[in-house]
């Protein structure tokens, strides 16, 4: 999977409840839960995403709630990809089953300013930097991490399992 | 090479031999645990097509995080949940009223050591206080455990962490592990087990266990485990139904690290704002105004945590700005509380009691925040906009300084106001 795209950057620590404040937490469909992606962290956020829908950020990307509400808004607002120095634990398991590419690349934060066009290969692990220039590689994710992604999350991974049984 | 708890419990739950950290397995978990979020879990569990769950005798559900129902729409999601237990026969259920899921796991005697138990909360680390492993996931995955009872899991890495010394008065289990949070960080543990040793550790009840286990997921940590013992025994032995089957790591374990911690001298910590990380000593912070303090959660609702506090607010006021709500982490909590006059105490020194549940911790209802307003809090997350208003402030300290705050109006050190 390729994903091309112009990049919002944030910090380090991005923590679920400024991706999704628990004020919200009883709304059950994806689309409304994208109204209030980023709300309490960059109130430009959903204007932002319009036109640059990859997000960089620091160390430990989602830390602190299991809610799977911070990847469904974020998908649902358009994010087609994630790449941070690191993420917590819980969150990179959530993305992966959003069907989010998720890209740990330590230094990607270092070379990849906010608003700059970058693309990434999933398969190969390699980032171009189209912005300046730059390509550096990251570690691809497992084979059947990966399949998940390409199956476009977990629901639609398990169907096909589901049915096969 | 000797193994870890972590690489035991997940050996046994995978049908392997010999698995070390770092390697992949697809494990059959043991006890799946939701609360109000099962109404989007078994939203999901209909996509993927699936129609009765694997096993409903290790699916529990607990409703705690919107209690009684603030809104249409969480009362639709409770209404969702009643309708799915009874479809799929799931007899583990407990409404509201009973408390917060993660203390009326183990007081239900679901938990039992050597377990494996994934929970859709990420504060499922608690019950690692039980010898268990057990973790939090998100829906989706949740979704796919109630269907098949397998989930994948990387055999995490474990830190072995030995806290020795013996605590001063009136310093807790919480600002242990606040102060350790401080030291290693907000990812120090991050996909990593923890495993906890020392004299402090050995010293002090399960209930302080807990706090420690449950707060250890603010350092990232995947598990936390506290090795079983005969506390554990003593606090499981009438609860737990069949035999318990304690694991325990190898004298000659592969850890990733040994951090050792000498804790005689620690003072009440406090994490302020708008990291739980961004710990700093009680006389630090000290004289900061407050407009509500919150006595509770998952990490600091047990009878012991009340226990302190009223100690602290016996025959006292707090001071008439401030707004002091108690939320005892359970019905069994609060029934011992209002025995042992407790709840009394809260209510003469001018504290308002609400229904055991996560109440105001998540921001969702029964005490939020309003915009320039700053508490001091038992609960565990103090980020941003977590109780109510993004313009508003989280100190997170032990239930004796939330008390001795409450009385001063401002944080304030319990040994002082003790004196």
């Amino acid at each position: 999977m390729i994903i091309r795209g112009k990049v919002i950057k944030y910090g380090d620590d991005i923590n679920t409840d400024v991706i999704f404040p628990g004020r919200y937490l009883a709304i059950t469909e994806a689309e409304e839960m994208a109204k209030h992606a980023m709300e309490d962290l960059d109130p430009d956020f959903l204007k932002k995403v319009k036109e640059r829908n990859i997000l960089v950020a620091g160390k430990n990307f989602g830390c602190g709630s299991s809610r799977e509400q911070a990847a469904i808004c974020l998908k649902y607002a358009g994010v087609k990809a994630i790449v941070a120095r690191s993420f917590a634990r819980i969150f990179f398991r959530n993305a992966i089953n959003q069907g989010i590419p998720i890209v740990e690349s330590p230094k990607a934060i270092e070379f990849i300013n906010d608003g700059d066009e970058i693309e990434i290969d999933l398969e190969r692990g390699e980032i171009k930097n189209l912005s300046t220039g730059k390509t550096f590689s990251f570690k691809p994710l497992p084979a059947f991490i990966r399949d998940i992604i390409n199956a476009g999350g977990l629901v639609e991974s398990m169907k096909k399992r589901l049915s096969k049984s | 090479m000797g193994k870890t708890i972590a690489e035991k419990i997940l050996a046994r739950a995978s049908n392997r031999e010999d698995i070390e950290a770092g390697d992949i397995v697809e494990a059959e978990v043991d006890l799946a645990m939701s609360h109000d979020n099962a109404a989007l879990v078994s939203k999901v569990f209909g996509e993927i097509g699936a129609e009765k769950v694997w096993d409903p005798s290790k699916i529990v559900i607990i409703l705690d995080h919107r209690v009684p129902a603030n809104t249409i729409k969480s009362a639709e999601g409770h209404k969702t949940i009643r309708q799915f237990v009874k479809e799929q026969g799931i007899e583990n259920f407990h409404d509201i009223g009973e408390g917060i899921c993660h203390q009326v796991l183990p007081e239900k005697g679901y938990v039992k050591p050597g377990m494996l138990i994934v929970g859709t909360d990420s504060h499922t680390t608690t019950h690692g206080a039980f010898g268990a492993f057990s973790t939090g996931i998100g829906a989706t995955e949740m979704a796919c455990v109630w269907a098949t009872g397998k989930l994948w899991l990387k055999v995490p890495e474990t830190i072995k962490i030995v806290i020795n010394g013996k605590l001063k008065e009136m310093v807790m289990a919480k600002d242990v592990i606040l102060h350790i949070i401080g030291e290693i960080g907000s990812d120090g543990a991050n996909y990593k087990a923890i495993e906890f040793y020392g004299e402090v550790v050995d010293e002090i009840s399960v209930a302080s266990r807990m706090s420690i286990s449950n707060q250890a997921m603010e350092a990232g940590a995947k598990v936390a485990i506290v090795p079983f013992d005969k506390k554990t025994e003593e606090f499981l032995k009438n609860r737990v139904k069949g035999k318990m089957e304690p694991v325990y790591a190898d004298e000659d374990a592969s850890y990733e690290d040994v951090l050792e911690f000498e804790v005689s001298d620690l003072e009440p910590q406090v994490a302020c704002p708008h990291k739980v990380d961004n710990v700093k000593n009680i006389r630090e912070v000290t004289g900061i105004p407050i407009d509500q303090a919150v006595l509770g959660s998952c990490t600091n609702g047990r009878l012991e945590d009340l226990a302190i506090a009223a100690r602290i607010l016996e025959g006292k006021k707090i001071q008439d700005r401030v707004r002091m709500i108690v939320i005892p982490a359970s019905r069994e909590v609060y029934i011992e509380a209002i025995r042992k006059g407790y709840i009394e105490t809260f209510l003469k020194a001018g504290a308002t009691i609400i229904n055991p549940g996560c109440g105001p911790c998540l921001g969702a209802h029964q005490g939020v925040l309003a915009s320039g307003e700053r508490a001091i809090s038992s609960t565990n997350r103090n980020f941003k906009g977590r109780m109510g208003s993004p313009d508003s402030e989280v100190y997170l300290a032990s239930p004796a300084t939330v008390a001795a705050s409450a009385l001063k109006g401002e944080i304030a050190d319990p040994r002082e106001v003790l004196k």
